[in-house]
């Protein structure tokens, strides 16, 4: 049982050692990492069944019990995260096998993908604050490496920008980190809900918004987000598609892990998230309308569905929360997928700028059908998984009364909708306004590398897995919100008496 | 590139003794301040002195395995130790101690924490010598386009 909440972290690590003492063995890298991988979605898949079914895991580092030693905690959330974050892992690495370039040139790529697959992993699974920063820097140092992958000038352009806005965050988060432990005496986060308590509102106020601050960098929130569309789309295509899918859904997480567990009800910022939901929305959708380059527009929308996540967080009740957790799931998917087609898009087309493609409906309708589901997704349209999410913010939304988030969001979705047109039109319908960068191969039925085209196959039909099992996955989300709602259970399980992982 | 004597001299000195606290810092870490981090940092910086006076060549032939297998091997050995609690159904990372009586040394106490420790050691150390090993490439084609 208590491996289960380990291995996730430590497979990965174990897994990047022996990758790099492989070495240039390509086979044995590739299969290294797929095993391991493949490894982890089993794990994380009976330990979300385990956890729902029994409650939280908690596992005491070294045996030493909490708050004094380490915290893992596998909750329902932190179980479904796992689960969500290691498939799209798993999907990815079999893309960047199918694409070579960066896999095959680079030696490194196994060993740092792992990594960051570990920090990943560490993020959710952490019980407290100092180890969530530990991950986050794992998690960072790896994507530096991935980020920058390539050596081309642009590529380390924006990599200087992204290394930058990672670091003053960082630093951020150990000021706040050294002001949490001097209020309160500790940083594990079950020992720090009741603690927490005990401060004054004001005190406990600024703690709230300093950590909010931090993880809203990483998330990408209003005005934090400038980083991203900028740094995101000269990676190489793999590495993008796994840092749009999972790197800022982490730092959601930990907003909505650190706000609904450390601080009472009674300082939450509710107004605030909303305004602030809102504007990341708004902000977001007007600057992907502005841009004519896939991997642009896909990287500004990214920063407008994080709005929808914190509505849910900011309206704090059952069913915003349900549907934020809903949202992050099927969010994740669809949008790994839409960045593995426009790396395959880039693939085909020898560029990924609407002005530059085109006909693909024609000459890849393999590929148009890959696109047309999670863009549809994507704009929450009905059927789709993104409809569902959306669906359930607004009734939450309707149920407290908030009409102006309720009318920001839903203008949003519309305008979604109009940009995931625009990419359909340039791309796929129209023929390219320019002369074509390069003539697709003809002999490419699949519209690309058959692993490549195989695994974003795979993560669309994880996201119409998401929309036919919407119903279960929904009140699964719902029990989780009611877990997040009510941390007293996640505190007994790490504090309360024989809760130590097998502790001697 | 114009080698000084004295800083020359006075690494060729210090390099070993270096390398000793480290690894004393290494072994005392249980109990006291140290530990493998630290111990590798220090052996890092000694390696880097190298590195200052005698270029990437110097700390190659120092040190003569490739940087990234001291990394993976460090790697490997760290991750090994915290999951063979979780096997025997301890907790991860959770270790056991062993006295000894040594001749010469006395009382020696070790705990199963050190290969952690020796890990993290070569991660650090791997590290510093991949880092070294990136910058000591870059001077040296400068110096050939001069």
């Amino acid at each position: 049982m208590t491996a289960l909440v380990v291995l996730p972290i430590l497979l990965p690590l174990l897994g990047a050692g022996l990758s790099i003492l492989i070495g240039r063995r390509a086979l044995g890298q590739r299969t290294l990492s797929v095993a391991v991988l493949a490894t982890i979605v089993t794990l994380a898949a009976v330990l979300l069944v385990r956890v729902d079914r029994d409650g939280p895991v908690v596992v005491q580092a070294g045996g030493w019990p909490a708050p004094f030693g380490i915290s893992l905690v596998a909750d329902r959330f932190a179980a479904i995260m796992v689960l969500v974050s290691s498939a799209m892992l798993l999907a990815v690495m079999l893309y960047a096998i199918g694409q070579g370039g960066v896999e095959r040139e680079r030696v490194g790529f196994h060993p740092v993908y792992l990594v960051l697959g570990a920090g990943v992993c560490l993020a959710f699974l952490t019980g407290d604050l100092f180890t969530l920063y530990v991950a986050f820097e794992v998690m960072l140092v790896a994507s530096y490496v991935l980020i920058t992958m390539g050596g081309r000038a642009d590529q380390i352009r924006a990599g200087m920008t992204y290394v930058v806005i990672s670091l003053i965050a960082s630093a951020l988060f150990v000021v706040a980190l050294a002001f949490v432990y001097s209020a309160t005496g500790t940083i594990n986060m079950a020992d720090l809900a009741g603690k927490m308590a005990e401060l004054s509102p004001g005190v406990r106020t600024g703690l709230s918004l300093l950590l909010l601050a931090v993880f809203g960098v990483k998330a990408a929130l209003f005005p934090l987000f400038f980083w991203l569309p900028d740094s995101y789309p000269t990676a190489p295509g793999p590495v993008t598609a796994i840092f749009a899918g999972l790197l800022t859904k982490v730092g959601v997480y930990a907003i909505i892990r650190s706000q609904l567990l450390l601080f009472p009800p009674d300082t939450f910022p509710g107004g605030l998230l909303l305004v602030v939901a809102g504007l990341t929305m708004a902000i977001g959708v007007f600057g992907a309308l502005a841009q004519d380059d896939v991997k642009r527009i896909l990287s500004f929308h990214i920063v407008s569905q994080i709005g929808y996540m914190v509505m849910g967080l900011g309206l704090y009740t059952l069913a915003g929360l349900a549907g934020a957790v809903f949202y992050i799931v099927h969010h994740i998917v669809v949008k790994t997928a839409l960045f593995l087609m426009a790396g395959l898009i880039e693939r085909r087309g020898g560029s990924s700028r609407l002005r530059e493609v085109g006909g693909f409906v024609r000459s890849a309708p393999v590929l148009a059908l890959l696109f047309a589901l999670p863009a549809l997704s994507l704009a929450g349209l009905p059927p789709f998984s993104g409809f569902v999410a959306k669906f359930a913010l607004v009734q939450a939304a309707i149920g407290e009364s908030q009409w102006p988030i309720l009318v920001v969001s839903l203008a949003v979705s519309l305008l979604t909708m109009l940009s995931m047109t625009k990419i359909w039109a340039g791309v796929f319908w129209y023929d390219a306004d320019d002369t074509l960068v390069r003539e697709p191969d003809p002999n490419e039925r699949l519209g690309g590398p058959p692993l490549m085209v195989f695994a974003t196959a795979a993560v669309v039909l994880v996201s119409v897995a998401v929309m036919v099992a919407a119903a279960p996955l929904y009140a699964l989300a719902e029990r989780t919100a009611a877990d997040l709602l009510n941390p007293a259970g996640y505190v007994e399980a790490v504090l309360g008496t024989g809760a130590g992982g097998g502790a001697p | 590139m114009r080698r000084s004597l004295i800083a020359d001299a006075s690494v060729t000195f210090l390099f070993h003794g270096i390398i000793v606290v480290s690894l004393y810092l290494l072994f005392v870490g249980h109990n006291q301040p140290g530990g493998g981090f630290v111990g590798g940092l220090v052996a890092g910086s000694a390696l880097a002195l190298k590195f200052v006076v005698g270029g990437a060549a110097s700390v190659r032939s120092a040190v003569r395995v490739p940087p990234w297998v001291i990394l993976g091997a460090g790697l490997v050995v760290a991750s090994v130790t915290a999951l063979v609690p979780v096997l025997l159904g301890h907790a991860v990372l959770d270790h056991a101690a062993f006295e000894w009586k040594l001749p010469l040394l006395g009382k020696v106490k070790a705990t199963t924490a050190l290969p952690f420790d020796i890990g993290v050691y070569l991660v650090v150390v791997g590290l510093s010598l991949t880092a070294l090993e990136a910058f000591g490439d870059d001077a040296e084609s400068q110096e050939a386009e001069a």
